[in-house]
């Protein structure tokens, strides 16, 4: 099949960036999104034009660090499904598709599609761990986890850190990721020791790096492409108000 | 955290204060309701006979207006700044239209509270019609004849549906999103809140609607 493609183009983070038109002929059904822009970029190779940059690693969809705006919607239309993972027989033929990059003031364009999501590790740094003493392994099942605790975890842990949801929220809010992330930790016992601490942290850091706040438009659950729901960041203002309470280190500076 | 500056903090503050005005909307209405039974005058007057009430209640609501719209316009002006270059093709998913104009339709409803207030609490926009000055029969203010000429006019009606649909709009988006600030929200219950604030939302709207659409039609007169 064949599209028509407006890809947005920035030499760096200083360059004001424009979309420009490919044409982008007899893309394969079988091909996903990215392999069509990879044989895109062969022809503008050829052409000997600056091929599009764009970030990708494993291309299965659990790495987090594939993620484009495809008309409108981070990784495109198809539900919990990364950009790397989605097939172009999802398209139809002549369809004109618009790319961009993930946008957010904390998402700083590096060049054409790739942005700086480096804003997430620092909130990782701020909280996102469990402190332990280490030694020897120890045994499987010395702390026992209720199954429904254990899920609660593995569902909130499923989060890749792509971004999506930032680059979704009107308010380039990253409130989904911080909220996947505190309920993870809070939800396991040697987690939960640490709880207070950090959502604190963790939610100063996110308004610290220039994210925005959340104002409950949910249309991160919608993007996201491992299904996170929203009840964690509900999740995220009990351990908060949690927090508040006499005994807890409540949050510190911010209040 | 007496004035939070965190951002979960921050919501708080204005789900707290959405809620209480809210709840003030639903026994506004209430008592206003008074009105179909031609008891109206003598409402008003049974509340007054409660200053404490009154002005304790006024007091509550007018810090809950202020605080609401202080962090309101925090909030978006933080928001704003987070994203500030839009997409060339915006899609949205879930994000209603609602809740993404949440703080126009705030703004109308703080403009025509204003307004509200000149013209029947201080009744300074027709002084013709005011309560204060025009006791009924029994001497008591005239409430109900203020109220059913001011609204005998199409154009001031009209002026309160509108601001109402803001109303509306607001609560659309406002009732569920607050349960969800204070963490009372899972999968389960989620669907459950949206659906109920939705059906709230509307039948507030068309209740307090009621009212100067009955008097234009001439179903409710003196
Ligand atoms: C009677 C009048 C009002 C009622 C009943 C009301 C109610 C509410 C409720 C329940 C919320 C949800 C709070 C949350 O997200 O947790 C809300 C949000 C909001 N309200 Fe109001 N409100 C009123 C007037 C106003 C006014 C006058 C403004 C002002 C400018 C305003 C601006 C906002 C904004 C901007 C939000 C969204 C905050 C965010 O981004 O999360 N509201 N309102
Ligand atoms: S919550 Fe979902 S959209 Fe957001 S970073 Fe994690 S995986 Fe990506
Ligand atoms: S490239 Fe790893 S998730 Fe897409």
């Amino acid at each position: 099949m064949n599209l028509t493609l407006y890809v947005w183009r920035q030499k760096n983070s200083k360059d004001k960036g424009r979309l420009v038109r490919y044409e982008a002929k007899n893309v394969s059904t079988d091909m996903s999104f990215l392999e069509m822009l990879d044989v895109v970029n062969e022809g503008l190779i050829v052409k000997g034009e600056d091929p599009i940059a764009f970030d990708s690693d494993c291309r299965e969809g659990i790495c987090g660090m594939c993620g484009q705006v495809v008309n409108g919607v981070p990784h495109g239309p198809r539900k919990k499904t990364t950009l790397c993972q989605l097939h172009m027989r999802h398209f139809k033929d002549n369809d004109t598709l618009y790319i961009e990059p993930f946008r957010a003031k904390a998402f700083p364009v590096i060049k054409d599609l790739i942005v700086d999501r480096g804003a997430f590790d620092k909130i990782i740094q701020s909280g996102g761990y469990v402190s332990v003493h280490t030694g020897g392994v120890p045994d499987g099942n010395t702390l026992l986890i209720p199954k429904h605790d254990a899920d609660t975890a593995m569902d909130a842990a499923e989060c890749i850190g792509c971004g999506a949801c930032v680059a979704a929220c009107p308010n380039g809010s990253a409130m989904l990721f911080t909220a996947a992330k505190v309920s993870h930790l809070a939800a396991l016992p040697q987690g939960r020791v640490e709880a207070a601490r950090r959502v604190c942290a963790m939610t100063e850091e996110m308004l610290a790096q220039g994210f925005g706040n959340c104002s409950n438009h949910y249309e991160c659950e919608a993007v996201c492409p491992k299904g996170i729901k929203v009840k964690f960041i509900a999740k995220l203002n009990r351990e908060f108000i949690k927090a508040q309470m006499p005994g807890n280190e409540s949050c510190t500076g911010r209040g | 955290m007496l004035l939070p500056t965190s951002t979960v903090g921050k919501k708080i503050m204005m789900a707290i204060t959405g809620q209480v005005l809210a709840i003030f909307i639903f026994f506004h209405i209430a008592g206003n309701s008074t009105i179909f039974f031609h008891a109206l005058n003598g409402y008003v007057v049974a509340l007054y006979k409660l200053p404490l009430f009154v002005w304790g209640g006024r007091l509550v609501l007018f810090l809950a207006f202020v605080f609401h719209i202080w962090y309101g316009t925090v909030l978006k002006l933080e928001n704003h700044a987070a994203k500030p270059e839009p997409y060339a093709k915006t899609r949205y998913l879930q994000a209603t239209f609602a809740g993404r104009n949440q703080i126009w339709t705030g703004v109308i409803v703080a403009v025509f509270l204003i307004y509200h207030l000149l013209q029947f609490t201080f009744q300074v926009t027709n002084p013709a019609v005011a309560a204060d000055t025009h006791p009924d029969a029994l001497g008591r203010p005239d409430i109900f004849m203020m109220v059913a000429q001011s609204f005998r006019q199409i154009g001031i009606s009209g002026v309160y549906v509108v601001s109402l649909a803001a109303l509306g709009l607001h609560l659309l988006h406002g009732i569920q999103s607050s349960f969800q600030t204070w963490g009372m929200n899972n999968e389960r219950t989620l669907p459950v809140i949206e659906k109920t604030g939705n059906v709230v939302s509307v039948l507030l709207f068309f209740w307090y609607c009621a009212i100067p659409v009955a008097i234009v039609l001439g179903l409710l007169k003196g």
